[in-house]
């Protein structure tokens, strides 16, 4: 399963950086037109092309890699501890990047990782302020599955940062999530952040006991001091509920379907 | 009428010198208490130029600058209208250099930008510039190449006039303002694509709407954010770099260095300032003294008594200044953004330090400056606007009805080609009605109750060259996304450019610009000054830069006249560098070809 899942990594990342190549194929030095050369004229032509393909590129079409540690925080009630991560890395350039992102839950008081998904994701701009996101998943906890994705990420009017995502797994069972973060400014450096995320199932999978419909709903409101722009410890709440199904479940196991998490983390970019 | 007094450099340093950037520096950037009581005149024919790492100490502190000949700012370089002069430019980095000599019309092949005239200085090599111009006034120079402008890689240029001045004046200083940061520039520029507002700690907050609805009401408080968010942008969105990691420097110094130069009371003094900064749109007064604007990008303009104006990047202005007061006062460079500035000194005796005046308010944009018809709107945030949104300059009398406002196209009796612009991820926003602010004193300077320079006050003090009628039109848009960073000319970045704008030897021509983002762009272009249409009839101001403001529309008229490569950007550095740049090929007409094709012959013999 593993070895399926890494043929499938390595097939999208070839995607994307044919796709990320074509990007620059747009301008005049690949098709052998010049847009301009009458300083041929006075120097080495092939010099003068060269220096000018370079030029132009570094004008627009820049690469970077950005890490976003958007969630490293520690949860906890009265009698559980969990840590939680949810970052980011991509690179590329203004319409073409290549992110990799994971999430998971650590449990402190079992010692064990609960739950780690890595997504490999070729995301493309396709609007404004939306991006096309689509790749693989692969879930290393629980149960190692891998899973296709087609989502989107972007700015919503009114400031509202959109990420969500819709996940077929190799077992044919599609799920989704969508979350939503909104920021207010207390100060400049000060923000408080809701947060929503949804996730939805669109059948009942008892190997990963999750109901249909909405399965589980995150509620959040973190509050952050940015020390500097890319370093921001927080402190918040977060209310985890299950619905349908899922509950039953999780209350069948001996656990809680709502619960509330008071948490304390960090918000981090480079 | 034509009195200039001659000072000699006079005493040694004075103990005040002790400021470290002061014995770094060149004799024409240091402070009077460094020596420093005037320009002096010498011209020269011949520069050796050194492109280089150096240690710079910058508002007190350590930092590594890429410049020329070891100082920041490079070295003035000054000679006569005229001459032939060469200039030997000589690079010791380890990346490629260049020196672009913002303003003259010079050759294009001499004017230094890598990729589009010439192929940049190679590490170890020496590049020779040799041109003669035919102009005079207030300069610059700087690096194409790279971030290095950012680095401090920028100087002052000089050229006196061949014969006579039309500027009569006892003394003179050159005042080079700039931005420097001890943060890598391309870091810089990597933090801005990541997180565009980075640099921005001016926002909008909750106790700013709590202040805007016990004054405006809530209603109005909340319809003012509802429509800045369901557009997703910031009516704070002023400067993208701020004091937040810049220092703003005059000559070199911070306002704790303090720059101070001197003047006998009653004595005409001409100061000759640059705006050499990566990203700094500058707000310049005086408190307490009116200047005299009576140059305007290098030319001689009427003189125009002003209390401020707004000074774009790479603009240069050359102001008189006749203080009558035994005191000193302060020459004030305030950030677009109000983030912070620098403050210099003039005053009768050296070391003299005037107070420097706290930051003004942070200016709050408004509708007006996204280009909404705002005719459709009633909202409380538009306040000021409507003032200025005629066709410029209908309150100065004498003038003639010209329309450079939107108006123009209608009745243009020429062909005029449009373009189209949608949104897109490279288009965040396409103004719906882009008017004339060329009456607008600029961003923030709308209400402060002095006399502030509108370009449309401008008239050149001779005679336009070329009157002809603009034998057609071109519109060129200004387009954004400042969310994902990106800046770029017809919502084309630079890297995907695949022709350039082709204008005909001979031909005169309009070039409109329109911009669809809510900043203010200086926009460049090489090689010819342009009239800008400002009402002036036969006297429009001829520049080499212009602001255009946000949603602003406006025209230059162009003369083709020098064949060549030249590049056209905005010359805020990142700007640029994100692609907001194009070149516009000056093409040989058909009969002056033959005459052009031999005369790269023999140049090309020269150089062999």
């Amino acid at each position: 399963m593993m070895r399926k899942f890494c043929f499938t990594a390595l097939a999208c990342v070839a995607l994307c950086l044919r796709a990320m190549a074509q990007d620059h194929s747009g301008h005049g030095a690949a098709t052998g037109d010049k847009p301009w050369s009458q300083a041929d004229g006075y120097f080495d032509p092939a010099e003068m092309d060269a220096v000018r393909q370079h030029m132009q590129m570094h004008h627009g079409s820049s690469r970077f890699v950005m890490f976003m540690l958007n969630q490293g925080e520690v949860q906890f009630t009265d009698d559980e501890e969990t840590g939680v991560w949810d970052a980011g890395l991509w690179y590329g350039g203004d319409l073409n990047k290549v992110w990799l992102k994971t999430e998971g839950e650590y449990n402190f008081d079992a010692g064990e990782v609960e739950e780690a998904d890595v997504q490999l994701l070729w995301s493309h701009a396709i609007s404004r302020y939306f991006d096309l996101q689509t790749g693989v998943r692969y879930d290393f906890e629980p149960d190692g599955l891998a899973h296709a994705v087609l989502g989107f990420q972007g700015l919503a009017p009114y400031w509202f940062e959109i990420d969500g995502a819709a996940f077929l797994s190799e077992e044919g069972d599609l799920t989704a999530e969508i979350e939503a973060e909104y920021e207010l400014r207390l100060t400049q450096r000060l923000f408080l952040q809701p947060r929503l995320a949804a996730a939805f199932s669109a059948e009942e999978i008892p190997e990963r006991e999750l109901g249909s419909g909405l399965t589980s709903l995150q509620a959040g409101l973190r509050l952050r001091y940015e020390i500097k722009r890319e370093f921001a410890p927080y402190i918040g709440v977060e209310q985890h509920s299950a619905f349908g199904a899922t509950s039953d479940w999780i209350e069948a196991g001996g656990g809680d379907a709502d619960q509330t998490w008071f948490v304390l983390g960090l918000r981090s970019w480079y | 009428m034509f009195s200039r007094r001659l000072f000699l450099q006079g005493g040694a340093l004075t103990g005040l010198s002790s400021l470290l950037p002061a014995t770094l520096l060149p004799a024409w950037a240091r402070s009077a208490s460094g020596g420093n009581t005037g320009l002096r005149p010498d011209t020269a024919t011949e520069f050796n130029l050194s492109v280089g790492r150096f240690p710079v100490q910058i508002d007190g502190r350590a930092g590594e600058a890429v410049g020329v000949n070891g100082t920041l700012p490079a070295p003035l370089i000054r000679f006569r209208e005229g001459d032939e002069i060469t200039l030997n430019v000589t690079n010791t980095l380890e990346e490629d250099t260049s020196i672009h000599w913002h303003g003259l019309l010079v050759p294009f092949q001499m004017d230094g930008v890598p990729g589009v005239t010439f192929p940049g200085i190679r590490p170890g090599e020496t590049f020779t510039y040799k041109y003669a111009v035919p102009q005079s006034g207030t300069y610059w120079y700087h690096s194409h190449s790279g971030l290095q402008e950012q680095q401090g890689h920028y100087g002052p240029i000089i050229i006196d006039p061949h014969h006579h001045d039309p500027v009569a004046y006892d003394r003179e200083y050159v005042l080079v303002l700039s931005d420097w940061t001890f943060e890598n520039p391309y870091r810089v520029f990597a933090k801005l694509k990541k997180v565009s507002d980075a640099y921005n700690y001016q926002q909008r907050t909750m106790g700013d709407f709590l202040a805007d609805a016990k004054a405006r009401g809530l209603g109005a408080a909340w319809a003012d954010r509802e429509m800045w968010g369901q557009m997703r942008m910031s009516p704070r969105d002023i400067a993208d770099v701020t004091g937040a990691t810049y220092h703003y420097l005059i000559n070199g110094h911070a306002t704790a260095d303090n720059w101070n130069g001197v003047f006998q009371p009653g004595e005409r003094v001409r100061l000759r300032i640059i705006n050499a900064s990566a990203m700094t749109i500058f707000n310049v007064r005086m408190p307490g003294l009116p200047m005299t604007i009576v140059a305007a990008d290098g030319l001689t303009v009427q003189p125009l008594e002003v209390d401020e104006f707004q000074m774009g990047v790479a603009e240069t202005y050359d102001v008189i200044i006749q203080p009558t007061d035994d005191r000193a006062f302060a020459f004030v460079a305030e950030s677009i953004d109000r983030s912070g500035q620098a403050v210099a000194t003039f005053g009768p005796h050296p070391g003299m330090r005037a107070d420097a005046p706290a930051l003004r308010a942070v200016p709050t944009l408004t509708m007006k400056d996204m280009g909404m018809d705002h005719g459709a709107m009633d909202h409380g945030a538009m306040g000021h606007d409507m003032e200025g949104m005629d066709h410029s300059g209908h309150d100065m009398s004498g003038m003639e009805v010209d329309h450079s406002g939107h108006g123009m196209m209608d009745d243009a009796s020429w062909p005029v080609e449009t373009k189209d612009i949608s949104p897109g991820p490279g288009v965040a926003n396409v103004a719906m009605m882009p008017v004339s602010r060329l009456n607008e004193p600029g961003t923030g300077l709308e209400d402060v109750g002095h006399r502030v320079m509108r370009y449309s006050q401008l008239r050149s003090l001779e005679r336009n060259p070329d009157l002809r009628p603009p034998g057609r039109e071109i519109e060129i848009h200004l387009t954004s996304n400042m969310e994902r960073y990106m800046w770029s000319f017809d919502g084309v970045r630079f890297s995907e450019v695949k022709e350039a704008i082709v204008f005909h030897e001979g031909e005169r021509l309009r070039v409109t610009l329109i911009n669809n983002t809510m900043m203010p762009h200086p926009i460049h272009l090489h090689g010819m000054f342009f009239d800008l249409v400002n009402g002036g009839g036969d006297h429009c101001p001829r520049k080499h830069t212009v602001i255009v403001k946000p949603a602003e529309k406006l025209s230059f008229d162009v003369s083709a006249e020098h064949v060549g490569d030249w590049a056209l950007h905005c010359h805020l550095l990142y700007h640029m560098h994100a692609g907001m740049m194009q070149v516009v090929s000056v093409l040989p007409s058909a009969d002056k070809a033959k005459e052009k094709d031999k005369r790269m012959e023999d140049m090309h013999g020269e150089m062999e």
